[in-house]
């Protein structure tokens, strides 16, 4: 065994990236060869001529297309920020404020105490004898223990999930939509709701050349959809929302989308996101009709993301589920078209991200494909079972009459209250700066203000290899600590320049927050006339 | 509007569905996961059965088809559990019926998350600080070798990870294609992954007649017939096996490691069952302990990812969905592009990362839950390791069945001689015979096991995959009724 400490000496480390400083044997003895074979780890493969196995150039290039703008970039200056911030560097601001990400607890928004009870007598389920829990808590509790194997959330459940809560979210999806029937057996749970959504794609891209799987997305999108396509080497079919009335879909424009598209690929996908993101609008019902209309008589698969279903805020808006409407469309439609929806823990009034718990309910489904689609989930085995207690909770809440409902009513009205009034004030601030307009925030938890920059920042950005909404975003960021996503990471029309910001810090920081954006703005308009 | 034609289909009911086995994804018919496939499907059909009150042979079905040892009875780890629900529901903190150390833990853990909630989003490689106490742990248990956290990636179970790895391998086409080694038996996690990307498979024979040894004159052999029709790039080792459960000697790693060096190729090192030891004469040796040790050119050129997770071992917390990859001289910029990949699934379920830190991070003496915690895990060890014995030693007394010794994992892979008639008789049903024998098994005993088949075996041999996991008299119960149902099966097919 050869000695690394001849290769040390007159070699300079670097190869390794910056470790923080606990990391290097503190307090704790090593053997010298410990230390040399440590060192080892500085040392440059390259000074030794050998080409690594795996590089950008020979790596997978579908996974090096794939972007992801909401933990892109612009995220990464942030996290730099910070530590700069944290070394004690000075800056104009003393706190990067994250408003990049729907991620309602990072901005100090509370879990609903009812969730996290039962999830916490799942996981310790000695606490079932605690006088500190309720009642009701605690049946569910044993509820969902029962049903899972050895009565623990630590043994792996079903491939589709566990059967009770797949049958609670049967019953929710009953009860949301007004007694339309749904059957457990089209439930799957899943780990958040990009999973079941990227699944599903996944299951749908084939052919090659002209007949590759074309998927219709809305411009701008959730850019999970675009990364998908990229990763599946599908191909990305944009309709364009129409910004002039509130971010409509327009049939119109997925008609020209699908009739351009069939010349290079076989659009075999409609994507919708409802409420959007980013742009937060809430579906009429006529429009949902037509858009299904439209997906049968194209013979499209749809995929509908409803994450945001229990965030809509103005009163004369409602949410409609795609299932609700397709079954009330009658049996041509319900019988024929295939959707599959798809709900989260992370959004709503739960904000439960980490736990990454979510579903889909799948329609019209061949049931050769629903095989297929749990052979190929159960190669993961399955979504992780505290994600599958939570959601349980969701489609399963306390009811009138249980001990926990006052509370847990109370709760959540307060949440989408704050929700509501934080997207009315956002919405109006944003309209009070000259040179940014923002429609109305329907529903969602995002504004998506369209912004005027002037052509010498565009050129400037340009000069800088930088979309101009990102070399803005930038400067927003290194000016006020405020970190949002550019449009650009969304899609929109060309020439036109958005941002995406979340509604998520509390009242009073989020005032601060639109403030200190109308300031910058202002700034940036004088300094790039 | 719709045509003459589409309307009658409509009204007649019929349509042509849009999703159908010929216009899927084609990959993703090619898969196959033999853990969860058709014999599980007929254990649960007749679960149901039992349910509904139909007769049979026997009163319950017996799953020993997966890793799952709290479906079988396993106990948590009472501080872990602890650790997790002060996490969730932090009102606990205050409560006097936790221990101090686990609620410290739940504290740090807090603090590092958004918002000081577990529902959080976490960072994509996550919570750093918990990848700071697996780079820790790593070193701890390589005696010293440095580990760095930048290096760490918190994933979804192991499983998540290894399959962002192979997917960041896979490149090419036709010829080029990337190959990638895997051992057989295999764990078909990797089979159905390469069938999903499309890749190239290499299989490498394990050498039962050793104890299930690696031999590299058999990964030569491999690696020399692939490169004529695909790219070899990776090489996929399970240490201790699975299904096989041997443990690689430290020179069958050296060697492992030299060969990959010398044929380029990207090394895969999947050690689940880094805890789950039970022969006297092994030792765990990790991979990048190992290679760090060989020093130069391996230590700094050989490119090499980890993997652990805290669904095995003395855990068993399968569905927490907890585990972590280590990469040792990944590119930095590829490192870049496995972050970015892992950034568009956002990040690993929070519960699994705190579950991952107490793993690596576990009571140390002194503390409060220390005595516990080392008591518990030490009765699920020597639990395992006495059941591995059993099964080993019933299952030999058996004329026809032939059992390696377990010395790790949570398995038992025995080779089953099978009678010609039998033979026969499979083809017929155009089953795999081991997939006949399982079935039959199924549904005399009500046990559930998973055919060779499903793993990979040389031709013309036989075997199945059982776990060792049932309680110790549910599983001697268990082993008693599949020798006498072999006995019964060979004589009636003789």
């Amino acid at each position: 065994m050869q000695r690394a400490a001849g290769l040390v000496l007159g070699l300079r480390a670097g190869c390794c990236p910056r470790s923080p400083s606990w990391g290097r044997g503190r307090g704790r003895s090593w053997s010298s060869a410990a230390a040399e074979a440590s060192a080892v780890l500085k040392l440059r493969p390259e000074k030794n001529g050998r080409q690594r196995i795996l590089t950008p150039e020979s790596m997978n290039p579908l996974v090096k297309a794939v972007e992801y703008a909401v933990r892109g970039p612009i995220l990464l200056k942030a996290g730099e920020i910070e530590m700069e911030l944290q070394r004690g560097i000075k800056k104009p601001f003393t706190e990067v404020i994250k408003a990049n990400i729907g991620d309602a607890h990072a901005m100090g928004q509370q879990p609903i105490t009812f969730l996290r009870q039962v999830v916490a007598l799942c996981t310790y389920p000695n606490l079932l004898d605690s006088p500190s829990f309720p009642e009701d808590a605690k049946n569910r509790a044993r509820r969902i223990l029962k049903a899972c194997g050895g009565n623990s959330l630590g043994a792996y459940s079903a491939s589709q999930g566990v059967n009770c809560i797949r049958e609670d979210v049967a019953a929710y999806i009953e009860r949301r939509d007004g007694g339309v029937p749904a059957d457990p057996d089209n439930i799957y749970l899943t780990t958040g709701a990009s999973d079941g959504i990227s699944t599903i794609l996944k299951i749908l891209v084939s052919g090659g050349g002209k007949s590759r799987t074309g998927v219709l997305i809305p411009i701008p999108q959730y850019p999970l959809y675009s990364a998908v396509i990229s990763e599946l080497d599908a191909i990305q079919v944009n309709y364009y929302l129409d910004e002039e009335n509130c971010w409509a879909l327009d049939v119109n424009e997925l008609r020209r989308a699908v009739t351009e598209a069939k010349e290079y690929c076989n659009p075999k996908v409609l994507c919708i996101i409802n409420p959007g993101n980013p742009t937060g609008q809430v579906q009429s019902r006529k429009c949902i009709e037509e858009v299904i209309h439209f997906a049968w008589e194209e013979k499209l698969f749809l995929l509908a993301d409803e994450v945001y279903q229990d965030n809509v805020y103005p009163k004369d808006c409602q949410f409609h589920s795609f299932k609700k409407v397709l079954y009330e469309m009658g049996p041509e439609y319900s019988s024929n078209v295939e959707l599959a929806s798809f709900h989260s823990t992370s959004k709503g009034y739960m904000g439960e991200c980490g736990y990454r718990g979510g579903y889909m309910e799948v329609i019209n489904l061949h049931p050769e494909i629903k095989g297929q689609l749990v052979k190929m989930l159960s190669v993961r085995l399955c979504p992780p079972v505290s994600g599958q207690a939570a959601m349980d909770i969701v489609v399963n809440p306390p009811v009138p009459g249980e001990e926990s409902f006052e509370q847990f009513n109370r709760e959540k009205e307060f949440v989408l209250s704050n929700l509501a009034k934080k997207a009315k004030l956002t919405e109006d601030l944003f309209n009070q700066v000259p040179g940014i307009h923002c429609n109305p925030l329907q529903g969602a938890m995002y504004a998506f203000p369209r912004i005027f920059i002037p052509t010498k920042a565009i050129e400037t950005a340009k000069a800088h290899k930088m979309a101009p909404d990102m070399f803005y975003c930038m400067k927003l960021l290194e000016e006020t600590g405020i970190c949002v996503v550019p449009g650009s990471g969304f899609g929109q029309r060309e020439g036109t320049y958005h941002l995406r910001m979340t509604i998520l810090p509390p009242v009073e920081k989020l005032k601060i927050v639109l403030e200190k954006v109308k300031d910058f703005h202002i700034k940036f308009l004088e300094k790039y006339a | 509007m719709a045509n003459k034609n589409m309307k009658q289909q409509v009204m007649n009911g019929i349509r042509d569905k849009v999703l159908t086995l010929d216009t899927m994804n084609q990959s993703v018919k090619n898969i196959e996961y033999a853990v969860r496939g058709p014999i599980l499907l007929r254990a649960m059909e007749l679960e149901r059965e039992l349910q509904q009150g139909v007769k049979k042979p026997f009163t319950e079905i017996i799953r020993a088809n997966i890793g799952d040892a709290q479906a079988m009875g396993q106990k948590p780890i009472t501080f872990m559990r602890q650790v997790l629900a002060l996490c969730q529901y932090p009102d606990l903190l205050s409560s006097p019926s936790f221990p101090e150390d686990a609620k410290k833990r739940a504290m740090r853990i807090l603090q590092a998350c958004g918002g000081h909630s577990s529902g959080s989003y976490s960072a994509s490689a996550g919570i750093q600080t918990i990848r700071e106490n697996v780079a820790r742990y790593i070193e701890h248990r390589d005696r010293g070798i440095a580990s760095d956290p930048e290096n760490i990636f918190l994933s979804t179970g192991a499983s998540s990870a290894i399959m962002a790895v192979l997917n960041l391998l896979v490149s090419g086409k036709g010829k080029n294609r990337t190959g990638v080694m895997i051992p057989i038996p295999q764990y078909p996690l990797y089979s159905a992954t390469l069938a999903e990307f499309d890749a190239v498979q290499i299989n490498y024979c394990l050498n039962e007649e050793h104890q299930w040894g690696l031999d590299v004159a058999e990964l030569q052999r491999a690696l020399g017939q692939a490169k004529a029709h695909c790219q070899p790039r990776v090489l996929c080792v399970i240490n201790p096996g699975n299904p096989t459960g041997q443990v690689l000697s430290r020179e069958n790693i050296e060697a492992v490691i030299r060969f990959a060096y010398e044929e380029h190729l990207f090394l895969m090192a999947d050690e689940v069952y880094q805890d789950n030891i039970y022969a006297e004469a092994s030792q765990f040796h990790s991979f990048k302990k190992v290679l760090m040790e060989m020093g130069p050119p391996y230590a700094q050129q050989l490119e090499l990812a980890s993997f652990h997770s805290c669904s095995k071992g003395y855990m068993g917390e399968c569905g927490f969905r907890g585990g972590y990859t280590e990469v040792v001289n990944m590119d930095p910029a590829v490192k870049q592009q496995m972050l970015k990949f892992q950034s568009v699934r956002l990040c690993p379920p929070v519960p699994g990362q705190i579950l991952i830190d107490i793993v690596t991070n576990p009571p140390q003496p002194g503390e409060p839950s220390y005595q516990q915690f080392q008591q518990e895990k030490k009765a699920v060890l020597a639990g395992l390791a006495e059941k591995a014995q059993l099964t080993e030693k019933i299952l030999n007394k058996q004329p026809g069945i032939q059992c390696n010794p377990v010395q790790g994992a949570m398995y038992s892979f025995p080779r089953i001689q099978l009678p010609p008639k039998a033979l026969q008789r499979a083809k017929e049903l155009g089953q795999p015979a081991d997939m006949f024998f399982c079935k039959q098994l199924l549904e005399e005993t009500g046990i559930c096991v998973v055919p060779g088949s499903g793993f990979g075996q040389k031709e013309g041999t036989y075997h199945f995959r059982m776990t060792i996991l049932p309680p110790l008299e549910k599983l001697k119960i268990l082993l008693e009724k599949l020798s006498q149902f072999y006995a019964k099966f060979t004589q009636e097919y003789s």
